[in-house]
């Protein structure tokens, strides 16, 4: 492969923003039929790779060649024209608008003048076949699930004539199937011979799909490697630029401090929502980390929100302390001393327009009421000490947080939390789409919330995750809580598998 | 300099000042000011003066519109307002305060009350505020002209006119009502969390409530406190002219409210609000009726012009308006912008 002529190439490509240098002499290099990894840390600048690609921001030096010939890349619209699309994040598309709609917006069929819908249908369906996908392409976008429209979003991008293809963590809101399903498309696209970059935390996923992968951290190129001539350990010290031992320290089972607690902190009687989650038993222990497993749509979340009261209960009764609480509203779960960080980040999470200090004492100063507001110096005291602990990027409490990345939104939702030192915290999958850096210092800081006494409920996509931070799981399957297990050391990620998947 | 440029109050202020050296030229008194039986006067005073009710509500409208909310009804409500007022003391004569206050009390519990309507249809009933708020402005008008039978309804009670007309050291009251809403306004959102709270709600009203914020009640507060502004505003306004019009009183009020909002810089996506953009926004809108008046311009076409200055403002705070128009640091804008956003989003 490496004496086939590259589909693209860059090098030396350096871009500077105001008071920072994003990329320093990065190179990239794609060959035809191949899926290509882009990795590193947040901050890494995958990014501003990316958008450097796709002619979001213009570069400030370094070449771009396609096949061969220099090109120069200075729009979105340009980056179209020689084939780059990108199907990000967040899916960008029109929710109320049909599939077919979403698939040639912007460069509709005509005939006659006129919309050609039959044409534009039958295309559109056809796209979607190549992907393994076979829905009824009148329908609203918003009546498929999230993976269904990420599909429709890859539809969209192979519209084009695509050369190269960028997903930017295509899988972060997909299920182990719909992975498969997305890896099985990403497959056949590379046999058509498509470059396909492929950015994601999840290692599994990198090394089950990708051929070769690019290194960055701080802005630099650290290397191009073969994945299969790279053990994961190099490649995740490669990636955070440091020996592994403190993630060693953690990865080393936590079931050896299992407390013996005795002393229930919450206690859930057939508590259900009709609908939502089928009536569930639940005790949380103090001092105890407790995970929830289960698919996308097994009811995790759902226990959750009925746990905080962001959805009420239809049936059975919830203890605090040995007494019955009654939660209409999260705020009353909140000074009940419960906390809840959403897995929906933009929707539910941050407070887009408000700046990372005020988004930090948002909870805090909720259950302090409007009048008791907190100082001034106060707010920059909390706000400095958490972006310090967590390490938040750009250190600068008066930036607005949609300027952040993803994973610092994250880390400040975190902070709003742990501002208001919970005595239970509910994490619905937290680690999302953060870095491993990031992810260990969450790992860590759940062992040391747990330490004090406080419990944490853990819902996580990533089974290993939850048994190694765990002391108990229980596993949710079709709206249902099923089974419940003791992390005792011997449990495996098969038994929890077998349970999540069910029938077995 | 740039720091200047790039404040939200730079370009308002200085279309406030533009009109007013417009004025100057027309007429080289027009910065002057007398002490005229103890009462200050003065184009400026004027402008002030006149503009005390518009002022008023454009503070209610911009909480409301900070939540993301609108308020159609504050036209109406000023017209209730003054109708309840002006009947209360209809039959009233001599100098006794006591149907005064009772005229005041009366008609901004009613107001605060038809307020907190359209809070509750919005906050609890989850009807848009567009048509929350326009059910009340047909309603309200329509419950006006029903207090006053339809007639302009003459007051002969002579503390009445105190609210409007009134002077209090050497100034008129209605200035001192608006300064003092304004002065509450902005201690209650700014030293307290209350500001924090709907700014947040209007940002993000989901995320807000799981972050244990009663949505609800925040919304229905500046409902209530968008109808209590339009209520003095409508007491100061029929207080002015001694009499309560049930049909014309307060008309196209709440326009002229969403623009000075808009102007001082308060976005209708909801979340920042600029409480004193928006009075500086108020002061421009009611300048420039002043100047069409007074430098002669017929007055058919005080909408037209006001459309006209309004558009210029709205121009000149869009960066994207001023880079194109005139080259405002054309590249190195553009790349700073740009820079800023990609930094962090690295």
């Amino acid at each position: 492969m490496a004496e086939q002529l590259p589909r693209l190439e860059m090098t030396n490509i350096v871009k500077e923003f105001p008071g920072v240098k994003a990329l320093s002499d990065v190179q990239l290099r794609l060959y035809p039929g191949e899926v290509h990894a882009l990795m590193g840390e947040n901050g890494a600048g995958k990014s501003t790779l990316i958008k450097v690609l796709t002619g979001v921001y213009p570069i400030d030096q370094g070449t771009v060649t396609l096949e061969g010939n220099p090109v120069h890349i200075s729009s979105p619209l340009k980056a179209q024209e020689h084939g780059i699309t990108t199907v990000y994040q967040e899916v960008n598309l029109c929710s109320n608008l049909s599939v077919t709609e979403n698939i040639f917006i912007g460069r509709e069929i005509k005939k006659y003048g006129r919309l050609a819908w039959k044409e534009m249908h039958q295309r559109a369906e056809k796209l979607l076949e190549r992907l393994q996908l076979k829905i009824d392409v009148t329908k609203l976008l918003s009546s498929y699930s999230v993976a269904i429209q990420q599909m429709v979003a890859i539809a969209r991008a192979l519209n084009v004539s695509a050369k190269i293809l960028i997903l930017d963590e295509p899988t972060s809101s997909l299920d182990r199937d719909e992975v498969q399903q997305l890896f099985a498309v990403m497959r056949q696209l590379k046999k058509d011979g498509l470059a396909i970059v492929f950015v994601s935390h999840f290692l599994d996923q990198i090394f089950e799909i990708t051929d070769r992968l690019t290194v960055l951290r701080n802005g630099e190129w650290i290397g191009e490697y073969k994945t299969a001539e790279i053990s994961r350990m190099d490649l995740v010290s490669k990636m955070i630029g440091k020996e592994l031992e403190e993630m060693e320290a953690i990865s080393s089972k936590n079931t050896g401090n299992t407390t013996e607690s005795t002393q229930s902190f919450l206690q859930a009687d057939e508590v259900g929502l009709k609908g939502k989650v089928e009536p569930f038993d639940l005790e949380m222990r103090k001092g105890e980390i407790v995970g929830l497993a289960g698919l996308l749509g097994s009811g995790r979340t759902e226990m959750a929100r009925v746990l905080f009261g962001a959805d009420k209960k239809d049936k059975g009764k919830i203890k605090v302390n040995g007494k019955e609480a009654h939660f209409s509203s999260p705020r009353n779960a909140i000074l009940y001393k419960i906390g809840f960080c959403s897995e929906n980040r933009k929707t539910e999470g941050i407070i887009p327009e408000l700046t990372v200090r005020e988004n930090m004492i948002l909870a805090i100063q909720s259950v302090y009421g409007w009048f008791r507001y907190l100082s001034k110096a106060k707010q920059m005291k909390i706000a400095d000490e958490y972006i310090q602990l967590l390490n938040i990027n750009p250190a600068n409490p008066e930036q607005l947080i949609k300027n952040l990345s993803g994973g610092n939104q994250q880390k400040v939702m975190l902070a709003r939390w742990l501002v208001t030192d919970p005595d239970l915290l509910i994490l619905d999958e937290p680690t999302r789409g953060i870095d491993i850096g990031a992810k260990t210092e969450i790992m860590k800081l759940m062992t040391k919330l747990s330490k004090e006494n406080k419990s944490i409920l853990f819902i996580s996509s990533e089974i290993e995750e939850i048994l190694r931070t765990c002391d108990r799981i229980a596993v949710l399957r079709d709206r249902k809580k099923v089974k419940e297990f003791d992390n005792d050391g011997k449990l495996t990620q098969q038994d929890v598998m077998k349970e999540m998947a069910g029938g077995g | 300099m740039k720091a200047i440029i790039k404040s939200r109050l730079f370009w308002p202020i200085l279309v406030l000042m533009l009109i007013l050296l417009i004025n100057l030229f027309f007429d080289s008194s027009f910065f002057s000011m007398e002490i005229r039986n103890g009462r200050l006067t003065g184009s400026l005073i004027d402008i002030l003066n006149r503009g005390a009710p518009l002022i008023l509500i454009s503070i209610g409208m911009t909480l409301v519109i900070a939540t993301k909310g609108i308020d159609l009804s504050v036209g109406s409500v000023i017209a209730m307002s003054g109708a309840i007022g002006a009947m209360t003391v209809a039959s009233a004569d001599g100098t006794g305060l006591g149907p005064l206050l009772m005229a005041i009390g009366l008609s901004l519990l009613i107001c605060t009350f038809v307020g907190g309507w359209n809070g509750l249809l919005v906050s609890r009933v989850g009807v848009q505020p567009i048509v929350a708020t326009l059910i009340l402005m047909v309603a309200g008008r329509g419950v006006a002209q029903l207090i006053t039978g339809g007639q302009i309804t003459t007051v002969y009670y002579d503390p009445y006119s105190f609210i409007g007309g009134g002077y209090l050291l050497a100034l008129p009251f209605s200035i001192f009502i608006a300064a003092f809403v304004f002065l509450i306004a902005v201690l209650l959102t700014r030293k307290t969390a209350l500001g924090l709270f709907i700014e947040s709600v209007g940002s993000n009203p989901d995320a807000s409530r799981l972050a244990g914020i009663n949505s609800k009640n925040i919304m229905l507060m500046v409902y209530m406190f968008s109808g209590f502004c339009a209520g003095v505003g409508g007491l100061i306004l029929s207080s002015n002219v001694m009499s309560a019009d049930g049909n014309n009183a307060g008309l196209w009020f709440e326009l002229d409210a969403i623009l000075a909002v808009v102007i001082g810089g308060t976005s209708l996506m909801g979340g920042r609000f600029y409480l004193t953009g928006t009075v500086i926004g108020a002061l421009i809108i009611q300048s420039l009726t002043t100047t069409i008046y007074s430098i002669g311009i017929p007055a058919e076409t005080n909408l037209v012009v006001k459309a006209l200055v309004v558009l210029i403002v709205c121009l000149l705070q869009s960066p994207e308006f001023r880079r194109k128009v005139f080259g405002f640091g054309k590249v190195k804008g553009a790349g700073e912008q740009k820079g800023k956003e990609g930094a962090t989003l690295l």
